[in-house]
């Protein structure tokens, strides 16, 4: 199982002069669930990218630092001999379907051929992983007939069924409504209770402090913080970089109220009930 | 005054399924935000408003005049459509022709068509961008240039196809506020959204697609109440809201604003 180590990354894009990611240091133990947050532009696709590989060999430009997943630094190997190790979902399900699958089965399955899987085997996980994400009705439609939230959920089962040790997912509910969206979030926690490593972009703020362990901020391809949500959401100058804490945050720094474990404010709806109906006692 | 009227519309894409199965509601000038699980059919009811799709059976009256009547293009003029994704929509190569070309399209001069794409872009605050090819700027910066280009066009009705998706903290506020100054120009705004918080601190109106059916529509305070009736549509309440309900209080706020001032007024 896998875990991550990030060595003092810096990566600037081709013909372009600012660095999009500077000095980046960090690491992730196995299982962790990490919400990456920060404005747009602030790096965080960058930094996705650089996990799975695809920055630098695909994408080029300058680069130093170093990336490790496990023992394998990420620059000096194949992507393809990543990704079944390392799995992503895009942004935008559009740029992941293969274009030249006829039904959502087929699609999920494309990961699976591409990798050797036996029959029976590749049956068994595209079967499982259309069940986790509940589309398992609509697994003889043609992709691009699905909505974006259904299209969505099938490009995250087509990654979950490579069963990767580490899932990276770049604003995966982006276009699901809130049932959706929050069945994302527990599938992806019970991927990560499994022993699986997520790191999820997001700007839902209220479901990252909810789920993540811990919370990576990002404003400038600078790491800001790092750390448990409450300590990161509590931070004065969030707004600053760009983010906007969750509600129950800014209602508990309104009202003062700390959570007296983390002495912080609060960050879930949970810690915020508590605290508000203890205090009405 | 506009209004929108839809009169028992009923639609089906194929013989099996019917998409919508009866819809009667009067649109009227308060923002109103159309909410609803993936497949409710709010985009299709969005493309029957533009035209792009016809109703089997039932009428959409457009300030008395029933559309049916109307070609896509005549419609172009009366309602306007921002999409989801500005990829989908944005094929110029400068900010101002991309912006200009939906004004040129309804038959403004040049000289028109440039003063309206101007005003437009100014009023989502991107002057002094014309030049850049839109593919050039980040996303939510794309965004306000396919926003730009439908406002330039001064329909009558401005309708937003899940607008805040992808965009940060910062992108959002400009889309609220954009929004709001539109709705005080006295124009119907409509929007597609599935974020909760967002639909609590901008719209006046939600509606709320089930099955094809409407299920609530009221003032968004009402519709907010409404915890279990929202769970039916596999939505859920903005987050205030959800702390209020924890709490048990007979009353929603519907932004932390809202509820730290009732909060310090107790105190």
């Amino acid at each position: 199982m896998a875990e991550i180590k990030v060595e003092n990354l810096k990566y600037r894009y081709p013909y372009t002069e600012k660095l999009a990611l500077d000095g980046i240091t960090c690491e992730i133990k196995q299982g962790e669930f990490i919400g990456v947050i920060g404005k747009n532009g602030s790096g965080k696709s960058t930094f996705c990218q650089a996990l799975t590989g695809l920055v630098p060999t695909f994408y080029r430009g300058a680069y130093g630092g170093k990336v490790f997943i496990d023992e394998i630094e990420v620059k000096n190997v194949e992507v393809d001999d990543l990704c079944q190790k390392v799995g992503i979902v895009f942004q935008n399900p559009f740029n992941q379907v293969t274009g030249s699958k006829l039904t959502v089965y087929e699609e999920i399955a494309f990961g699976l051929e591409n990798f050797g899987i036996e029959r029976s085997q590749m049956r068994k996980r595209i079967d499982e992983s259309l069940a986790l994400l509940d589309i398992a009705k609509y697994k003889d439609r043609a992709p691009f007939d699905l909505s974006g939230g259904q299209m969505q959920r099938m490009a995250i089962a087509s990654i979950i069924a490579m069963e990767p040790e580490i899932i990276i997912l770049d604003e995966p509910t982006s276009q699901l409504d809130p049932q959706g969206s929050e069945e994302v979030f527990q599938a992806v926690q019970k991927l990560s209770q499994k022993g699986i490593t997520v790191i999820m972009v997001e700007h839902k703020i209220e479901k990252i402090a909810a789920y993540s362990d811990r919370v990576m901020l990002l404003d400038d391809g600078k790491l800001v913080d790092f750390d448990i949500p409450q300590k990161v959401f509590s931070r004065t100058d969030l707004e600053e970089h760009g983010v906007v804490p969750p509600t129950y945050t800014r209602i508990g720094k309104a009202l003062n109220l700390r959570v007296s474990e983390t002495d912080t404010y609060p960050v879930t709806l949970q810690e915020a009930e508590q605290l508000l109906a203890h205090r009405q006692e | 005054m506009n209004t929108i009227e839809m009169k028992d519309i009923h639609f089906s894409y194929t013989e099996k399924e019917e998409i919508l199965k009866g819809i009667n509601i009067t649109i009227d000038e308060r923002s109103t935000a159309i909410i609803g699980q993936n497949g409710a059919g709010k985009t299709t009811f969005v493309k029957l408003l533009k035209g792009l799709l016809r109703p089997n059976s039932g009428k959409i009256l457009l300030n008395g005049t029933d559309i049916a009547d109307m070609t896509v293009a005549a419609l172009a003029k009366d309602i306007g459509l921002i999409f989801q994704n500005p990829n989908d929509q944005i094929f110029k190569n400068t900010v101002l022709s991309e912006v200009m070309f939906g004004p040129l399209q309804m038959g403004m001069s040049k000289a028109q068509a440039e003063e309206s794409a101007r005003k437009a872009l100014e009023m989502v605050g991107l002057m002094n961008m014309e030049k850049i090819n839109p593919y050039d700027l980040g996303l939510s910066d794309r965004k306000l240039v396919s926003i730009a280009a439908i406002v330039a066009m001064d329909t009558k009705v401005i309708i937003f196809d899940e607008p805040t998706i992808a965009q940060d903290y910062m992108g959002k506020e400009r889309i609220k506020k954009i929004m709001k100054d539109l709705r005080a120009q006295g124009k119907i705004v409509i929007s597609i959204l599935h974020d909760m918080d967002f639909v609590a601190e901008t719209f006046e109106r939600a509606i709320v697609f089930a099955k094809g059916n409407v299920l609530l529509d009221g003032d968004v305070k009402t519709v907010f109440s409404q915890k279990d009736v929202l769970e039916e549509a596999y939505l859920e309440q903005p987050s205030t809201a959800k702390l209020c309900h924890e709490l048990g209080y007979g009353e929603i706020f519907l932004t932390p604003e809202e509820f730290i001032a009732m909060k310090q007024k107790e105190a």
